[in-house]
């Protein structure tokens, strides 16, 4: 009988990560807990320095090591928590459990390989039993809709524009066949008509291979249709979570209410655009601890 | 009302090579003919994707790119036949702001450095005092404090950078200035701020903008007029209140398509 309340793929409990310089500490994420359903996707949103991306790269351990940076909490992938995994069992999950792209692909790929090798290099490390390795490629490049994959597969980064080289990222990360797709600003560096493409093929992906997907970004625009849940977070705390459309509709944290107003809407042609007032938000912090 | 920047039929083509000897010749028309006017005290958004030849629009007003043909008129002077002599009395009329404040910075300069180098070149009679305060005047103006003078951009983020390189472009007291996607790679919390920042300062000291960007949502904001650009042509020009309410182009409605809406 299966069990009536399933375990969450993602369960991350108090989780709270610091970087140590020679004179001062730095507490980037102050005990945050979230929790991600199977086929569910949930959008970080906040501004730069918030702690979102290392956040994202704590979930497979991808922070520097000790004594440099501490993670501490609880960060449970199926049950099993990655913070006291051992190596094997994190080259498990790296990848193959839970994949990333990043921001910039031109820095992400490497200039050296063609991208073909790239990704063929993900997939014989992490399915091993696959025999027809290229053809495995040349399908992933397929997949999202890179025209000519078998020519396309001895082309090098440079070769590509940006909304080519994301979508080499997407491949690469899919090859593997991931439960979980951590995309870090994956549209940040792209034009807004490439950002568009570049959603709906994330959008299409993941349901055809029943993903479930974190999304972090700065921009409440592009949460709207794509994700369900949402966290919001300042200076390493959460400071809003629930529904996308109730965040969006109803956002209670002066943060959130920031966030959303300062988007330049089509249409509406204000004199000026609205700035976050980050005292007023402060306020808001210290009052309600 | 007379037009500070006057262009006709622009066309900045870059030659290709091929070959062996590089012989087969064919040519990439970045920008393939065009013509627009930046009145005085006003902003001009030029809107397009990668690619579209909005760039290389703005660099060669500003000499970064070659110009194959067509004539650029800067307040009634034509400005493509001028000696490199003749045109640097325009380098301190035109400026430029660039998109990415952190490979537009030198690493290995302090802010006061970046900030004085401009002012060596185009007041060369200025004592160092008068440059202090010079340099002072434009931190505070762009929203930054004299006590970041001697520090490395390496300790800005990328929105005080963005202001660092805005008061490096009003250094020398321009009158137009070419925005190349100068919030494309910040934060929207920060792009509100330097647009602000943008729009107060061309009421503060009159300037004239040339605006470019690949969001559309943005440059109707910023604008008076928009030019919408793609394969190197202007498809479409209009005011900024009609572009979004009475797109004639099917590329400008995919534009509008791309904004997200919330």
């Amino acid at each position: 009988m299966p069990d009536p309340t399933p375990a969450p793929l993602l369960q991350v409990e108090n989780l709270r990560i610091s970087f140590h310089g020679r004179e001062s500490i730095v507490e980037a994420v102050k005990g945050i807990s979230f929790r991600l359903e199977e086929g569910r996707t949930l959008a970080v949103v906040g501004e730069s320095g918030s702690g979102k991306s290392v956040t994202a790269l704590s979930l497979t351990r991808l922070l520097p090591p000790p004594p440099g940076c501490k993670v501490t909490g609880r960060i449970l992938y199926r049950g099993k928590d990655v913070l006291t995994a051992n190596a094997s069992e994190l080259q498990k999950i790296r990848g193959k459990e839970i994949a990333y792209i990043f921001q910039e692909p031109g820095s992400s790929l490497n200039p050296v390989f063609s991208v073909g090798w790239q990704i063929a290099e993900a997939v014989k490390l992490h399915l091993p039993q696959i025999k027809d390795v290229r053809g495995r490629v040349v399908a992933a490049l397929k997949d999202v809709g890179i025209r000519d994959p078998e020519k396309r597969y001895d082309a090098y980064p440079h070769e590509l524009s940006g909304g080519m080289q994301q979508r080499v990222m997407i491949a690469m990360a899919l090859a593997c066949e991931p439960h979980l797709l951590v995309a870090d600003e994956p549209t940040t560096a792209l034009d807004v008509t490439i950002q568009k493409q570049i959603l709906d093929l994330l959008r299409e992906v993941r349901h055809r291979h029943r993903m479930s997907t974190i999304l972090i970004t700065h921009n409440f625009g592009i949460v709207a249709g794509f994700a369900d849940e949402v966290i919001v977070m300042f200076r390493g705390q959460i400071v809003e979570a629930g529904s996308v459309a109730t965040v969006l509709r109803e956002p209670k944290h002066p943060y959130t209410q920031a966030l959303i107003a300062c988007i330049p809407r089509l249409g509406v042609r204000a004199r000026r655009l609205t700035t976050i007032d980050y005292s007023k938000i402060e306020a808001a912090l210290a009052a309600a601890s | 009302m007379s037009a500070l920047l006057e262009i006709t039929d622009l066309q900045v083509h870059y030659p290709l090579r091929a070959g062996l000897l590089g012989r087969h010749h064919d040519v990439v028309r970045a920008v393939d003919g065009i013509s627009f006017a930046v009145p005085r005290g006003k902003t001009v958004g030029l809107v397009g994707e990668s690619g579209s030849g909005k760039t290389t629009t703005g660099r060669a007003l500003v000499r970064l790119a070659p110009v194959t043909a067509g004539s650029i008129k800067y307040d009634g002077v034509e400005l493509t036949g001028l000696s490199d002599h003749a045109f640097f009395a325009y380098r301190k009329r035109i400026q430029m702001i660039f998109q990415d404040p952190f490979n537009s910075l030198n690493p290995r300069l302090t802010i006061y450095q970046i900030l004085a180098e401009p002012l060596e070149i185009h007041f060369p009679k200025q004592s160092r005092a008068e440059r202090e305060n010079r340099v002072t005047e434009l931190l505070r103006l762009v929203g930054l404090e004299a006590t970041h003078l001697y520090r490395y951009p390496h300790e800005f983020s990328g929105g005080q950078r963005q202001r660092i390189g805005i008061a490096r472009a009003l250094a020398v007291e321009p009158e137009f200035i070419v925005c190349d996607e100068p919030v494309s790679a910040l934060d929207v919390s920060v792009q509100a701020q330097i647009v602000n920042l943008l729009r107060d300062l061309q009421d503060k000291l009159g300037l004239t903008y040339l605006f470019i960007a690949h969001d559309l949502a943005v440059v109707e904001h910023v604008s008076d007029d928009v030019l919408v650009m793609t394969g190197g042509k202007i498809v479409e020009a209009a005011p900024a209140e009609q572009i979004y309410a009475h797109p004639r182009h099917e590329y400008t409605r995919k534009l509008i398509d791309a904004v997200p809406t919330l």
